[in-house]
């Protein structure tokens, strides 16, 4: 299957997403651990704007005022939700047959349930029990279903479009919906509303780098995102091919020393091959 | 919801780029435990930048210092210009190289403020390629501990390191999109975007 038979990323609802599922998980994107597979980079692009504006407007405004309520509230209401977010979790755990994950958080969910007052405190954190955390995505991922194309989606940010169906299943499994026929639905809302603010008024230095300060916010949000999502997933590294496109360097270890351009220490009698052997891109590069 | 806690442990860890940047370690035969020792040694010297009661300015200039001092700063600036560095003058190199050093202190010092009372934990140290891999774990107050990778090299003569993974984030990569970035902007203009450099982070 090649790309064009890929979802879309313009979902405009979760059941649409839900439904892309089964069509996703016939995608195989070219995916290469260090590659970046963005075909609707100019949708995305569009979207990153539209994000960066609301941000600017509106979110990191509010979550400003936010950061001026006292720690122990915007740290229960974010405690409060993530704690929800264990029980789904959990079975994620065991869908990958992950079973240390799985007493790891269900420890963690039965101390901060009980010891922390219905997940208010996080106890278990200070007991050095933390979460392990996963999602539907990572699943997908251990079943063998592929990242997908890149994709910039409204609220959840950089995800791919095998994380953006994970992060819609997840939200879809979180308990508080159906308990008691939802009527705490609500708490699950202001929750999820709470961590997000929190998050960003507490990481403001580093959102407001990445968003405002670089010469590419999209670029790097890409690169981050997709880098940090890989090696989330322990996915090794593809020392073969590696894509030279924009930042797309395939190893990690690449040596800049492997360049000889760019190797201050370079010996001009060496052979000519021992420095090309590591790290194609770059000679690549310098052709 | 996943990538909440994603990006939260993520925020920490670019912070903890920050501290990383700032922390010598050991080459060959030393043990993790020699390098815990220069890697809390590199702490308790930020730790001291950071409650020192300087002005910003100030500890910038500190963190400057403690950069050129553990990284091999014209390798990291040389990789971060990519293929640009082959056309580049040698004044231009040096001017960039000087420029750049600026630039990752004031981008990554403005972060140390948030890991304020981290620590770094050393684990282990193995031979990869031409360099040593030293892995470790970085703990900042309220934040699951979380992995800070340094390739540490001794080709500039001294030990060095030249790149950094922090929850598998590469430093140097993400300055060359960077760097690229900007000469794009700048429709490859080198001098124009060293001078922004001087300004920028």
């Amino acid at each position: 299957m090649t790309s064009k038979f890929c979802l879309k990323p313009m979902p405009t609802g979760a059941i649409a997403l839900l439904s892309g599922a089964l069509l996703l998980s016939a995608c195989a994107s070219p995916e290469k651990t260090g590659e970046i597979y963005d075909p609707y980079e100019t949708e995305n692009r569009a979207r990153h704007e539209a994000a960066k504006r609301a941000d600017q407007k509106y979110v990191e405004p509010i979550a400003q005022g936010y950061g001026e309520w006292p720690a122990p509230i915007r740290d229960g209401v974010t405690n409060f939700s993530r704690n929800l977010s264990l029980a789904p979790m959990i079975v994620n755990n065991l869908l990958q047959a992950d079973i240390k994950g799985a007493g790891q958080n269900t420890a963690r969910l039965l101390v901060n349930s009980t010891l922390g007052i219905a997940g208010l405190i996080d106890i278990a954190g200070d007991m050095e029990i933390y979460e392990d955390t996963t999602g539907f995505g990572d699943t997908l991922a251990v079943w063998g279903v592929g990242e997908g194309a890149y994709m910039e989606t409204p609220l959840i940010g950089p995800s791919t479009e095998r994380d953006t169906v994970g992060s819609v299943v997840d939200l879809a499994t979180n308990p508080i919906w159906y308990i008691s026929g939802g009527s705490y639905a609500a708490l699950g809302v202001i929750g999820i509303v709470g961590e997000k603010l929190d998050e960003r008024q507490k990481y403001a230095t580093t959102i407001d780098a990445v968003l405002y300060g670089s010469a590419d916010s999209y670029a790097q949000a890409r690169q981050i995102y997709l880098q940090n999502r890989r090696f989330n997933l322990g996915q090794e590294v593809a020392f073969e091919s590696p894509d030279c496109d924009e930042g797309g360097v395939a190893d990690p270890y690449a040596d800049p020393y492997a360049d000889p351009y760019a190797d201050p220490y370079a010996d001009p009698y060496a052979e000519p091959e021992a420095s090309t052997d590591q790290n194609s891109c770059n000679s690549e590069e310098i052709q | 919801m996943r990538d909440l806690t994603n990006r939260r442990q993520f925020m920490g860890t670019i912070a903890a780029g920050a501290l990383a940047a700032a922390t010598p370690l050991p080459l060959l035969a030393q043990s993790a435990g020699e390098a815990k020792q220069l890697v809390d040694r590199a702490v308790a010297d930020i730790n001291r930048t950071i409650s020192s009661g300087k002005s910003e300015a100030a500890m910038y200039k500190d963190f400057e210092r403690i950069f050129a001092t553990y990284a091999d700063v014209p390798t990291i600036a040389r990789y971060a210009l990519g293929v640009e560095a082959r056309s580049a003058s040698a004044s231009q190199l040096k001017e960039f190289t000087s420029a750049f050093q600026g630039y990752m202190a004031r981008k990554y010092g403005s972060q140390f403020r948030e890991f304020i009372g981290g620590r770094i934990e050393v684990n282990s140290a193995r031979q990869v390629k031409s360099f040593i891999e030293v892995k470790t774990t970085a703990h900042l107050r309220g934040e699951a501990p979380f992995d800070v990778t340094f390739l540490v090299s001794d080709k500039s003569g001294k030990a060095r390191f030249f790149n950094l993974f922090i929850e598998g984030v590469n430093m140097l990569l993400a300055e060359r999109t960077e760097i690229g970035a900007m000469l794009d902007k700048r429709r490859g203009n080198i001098d124009q975007m060293i001078s922004d450099l001087k300004k920028a982070g």
